[in-house]
């Protein structure tokens, strides 16, 4: 038996199917360079939600999208000192939202990567924001200026790493 | 309705999912609003995510600092020699600067126990390295790697030589998570140097630092320095917090300024940082060298005191300080009587034996209101001393020696020495005034007033000076006149 998991739902959507070492190791790696690197201009990606949108869109599966961002999420979260579940939610909407759109829309190549990750880092930080004023109280302001541009580097981020990510697809 | 399951399964998961994050998170921010700190589920996710990183991290950070010493010791031998000269200069140019403060500081140290201040300073420190950040940009967050193993508590000041960086949010057993001063949910208690205008520092949603609570009509210049008052009770006063980079009227907030600061720590490039483990509130004391000095001061003003000989006679027309009654022991002063000048005493310790033995030339004819008494154990004088009677005091003549003002006994010989000369010589004045004159009157065969014209005054008279506080000295009055 294959050690891999399938989380293809449709057969005529091409299978993208992830061994468990990188299943485990890649998200785990993404968080682990995402505090480990202290260099001022990285902060501005957020590479735990590269990789959620990345396992999200291949897998085509929003039940495993959801959970996979909700683990992710939660996991940066503790490293934060924030109440655990800011990044938790909004990476499990971003997920969800990920999977679903795979199933439908081509997003294999650049153009579409790009888009799709621009528009979700805005509704990332859009849920963020919404759950940090209304449930846990605090005053952050909304900053469009760094919201736009943290939002194309990401975008630009993620059409090189998925690029990388996909190599590590396991193919029929 | 099984069918309704199937069909909305995808969205019925997410909004289970979202159920539990938003319930658990709610019920975090319920505790923190209740104060008890993390909930025990959530604070479990923290340690078990923080201490998987902690060993990787160590690891990593260690590599690289390995290597990047390596470079650094290399590129640095290059430079060594001309670095060393320059350190040098450097050494000599602080050194002087070290003089000239350490004068300011003493001084400073004397008016602190006149008004018994109480200083806070670092105590103790441990030394830990930072290996991770938050990650976002929407915590300020740095993780070390010390933690409860190593005596870390949350609450404790983390610092840098160049200033503070922040306080102990969560401590783990392998690391601890700090809360820098610009995260939008920290705040420190800061003074500003020049103006002394004191303020809490905050950190804005950008990572910026600022002051908000400063009124608007105060005036602040760019460049002024800001350091920490202590009124937070987590940092020590006095440590570098950064320096003003513009003061405007805050629109958000009209009547106060908008102030900001430019941290003196580099928050973006900590690597090293130390944590406060122990702060401690003391009592400042007052260096020896300074009390010699002070004695130094004082003894110029007093009456020479004679050198004993080989055979422990003193020089004639001595004045010997353990012989010496001090005014305050008059014994003819009349209970409750008050002396002129003792509303300026200075309190200090003296010994219970401080006082004049009973036959001392101030028994026998001491004026009744010849001195104030001050805090000058050379004098051997107190208010409590004068309170009590001399005939109450081991007598000198009994040879097992006269206790000092210290409480030091001398020799008895030296004591009978003293005690005979003093009454031969009709020393009238016991008490070392800031006016000799009266008793170089008095003092036929007195070598001189100045100490150092005897070289045996200053080794009689610093030992004792020595354990006492260096208070200004009240003007003694001269007494009227000699007792004989």
């Amino acid at each position: 038996m294959n050690a891999s998991v399938s989380l293809t739902s449709r057969e005529e959507i091409e299978v993208h199917r992830f061994s468990w070492p990188v299943s485990i190791g890649i998200p785990l790696l993404a968080l682990f360079l995402q505090v480990y690197l202290r260099i001022g201009l990285l902060n501005i990606l957020d590479l735990p939600l590269l990789v959620t949108i990345f396992f999200a869109v291949a897998r085509r599966r929003p039940i495993a999208g959801l959970i996979t961002g909700a683990i992710i999420g939660t996991l940066q979260d503790a490293w934060t000192g924030h109440p655990i579940g800011l990044f938790g939610i909004a990476k499990t909407i971003v997920g969800y939202l990920g999977s679903s759109l795979g199933v439908k829309v081509d997003v294999d190549n650049p153009g579409s990567r790009f888009l799709m990750t621009f528009i979700f880092v805005l509704i990332h930080r859009f849920i963020y924001m919404a759950i940090n004023l209304l449930l846990v109280g605090g005053s952050e302001a909304w900053n469009w200026g760094h919201t736009i541009l943290s939002a194309l580097a990401n975008g630009l981020a993620a059409v090189v790493l998925f690029l990388f990510l996909d190599k590590l697809k396991l193919r029929n | 309705m099984e069918n309704f399951f199937v069909r909305y399964k995808n969205p019925l998961v997410l909004m289970a999912v979202l159920f539990i994050q938003v319930v658990a998170l709610a019920t975090q921010v319920k505790r923190q609003e209740n104060r008890l700190g993390n909930g025990g589920g959530t604070r479990l996710i923290r340690v078990w995510s923080v201490t998987a990183f902690t060993p990787v991290e160590k690891m990593l950070v260690s590599t690289g600092h390995f290597f990047r010493n390596g470079w650094h010791n290399y590129a640095d031998l290059r430079d060594v020699r001309r670095q060393n000269k320059e350190l040098q200069d450097e050494v000599n140019r602080l050194q002087m600067e070290h003089a000239r403060l350490k004068q300011d500081a003493d001084q400073a140290r004397r008016l602190q126990v006149l008004l018994d201040f109480k200083e806070k300073f670092v105590d103790k420190t441990v030394a830990a390295q930072v290996i991770a950040t938050s990650g976002t940009e929407q915590s300020r967050v740095i993780t070390i790697d010390k933690g409860s193993n190593n005596g870390i508590k949350p609450d404790m000041a983390v610092i840098t030589p160049d200033g503070i960086v922040g306080k102990i949010k969560d401590v783990f057993p392998l690391s601890s998570q700090v809360l820098l001063i610009n995260d939008h949910d920290s705040g420190a208690g800061v003074i500003l140097e020049a103006s002394r205008l004191q303020g809490i520092l905050k950190g804005g949603s950008q990572g910026e630092l600022q002051i908000t609570d400063v009124m608007s009509d105060e005036k602040v210049d760019a460049g002024e320095q800001v350091v920490t008052s202590g009124g937070d009770r987590i940092f020590p006063k006095g440590l570098a917090v950064g320096t003003v980079i513009s003061a405007v009227p805050d629109r958000d907030n009209d009547p106060f300024l908008n102030i900001r600061i430019k941290p003196a720590a580099d928050l973006r490039r900590l690597e090293e940082v130390m944590v406060v483990t122990k702060m401690a509130e003391t009592e400042p004391t007052v260096t020896s060298s300074t009390s010699l000095r002070a004695a130094d001061i004082l003894s110029q003003r007093l009456p020479s005191i004679p050198k004993p000989d080989a055979n422990g006679t003193p020089t004639p027309g001595g004045v010997a300080g353990q012989s010496k009654k001090p005014a305050g022991a008059t014994p003819k002063q009349k209970p409750g009587q008050k002396k002129e000048g003792e509303g300026t005493t200075v309190a200090v310790k003296v010994s219970p034996m401080a006082g004049a033995p009973a036959k001392t030339p101030a028994t026998t004819g001491t004026p009744a209101k010849p001195t104030a008494t001050i805090g000058n154990p050379a004098t051997g004088t107190n208010s409590a001393a004068s309170a009590k009677p001399a005939e109450t005091k081991k007598p000198a003549s009994t040879g097992q020696g006269t206790p000092t003002a210290t409480g030091i006994k001398k020799p008895a010989s030296t004591n009978q020495g003293a005690s005979t000369s003093a009454g031969a010589s009709g020393a009238a004045t016991p008490t070392p005034t800031p006016k000799p004159k009266g008793t170089a009157s008095n003092k036929p065969k007195a070598p001189s007033t100045a100490p150092n014209a005897s070289p045996s005054t200053p080794e009689n008279s610093k030992p004792k000076q020595s354990k006492t506080t260096p208070a200004t000295p009240t003007p003694t009055p001269t007494p009227e006149k000699s007792p004989r």
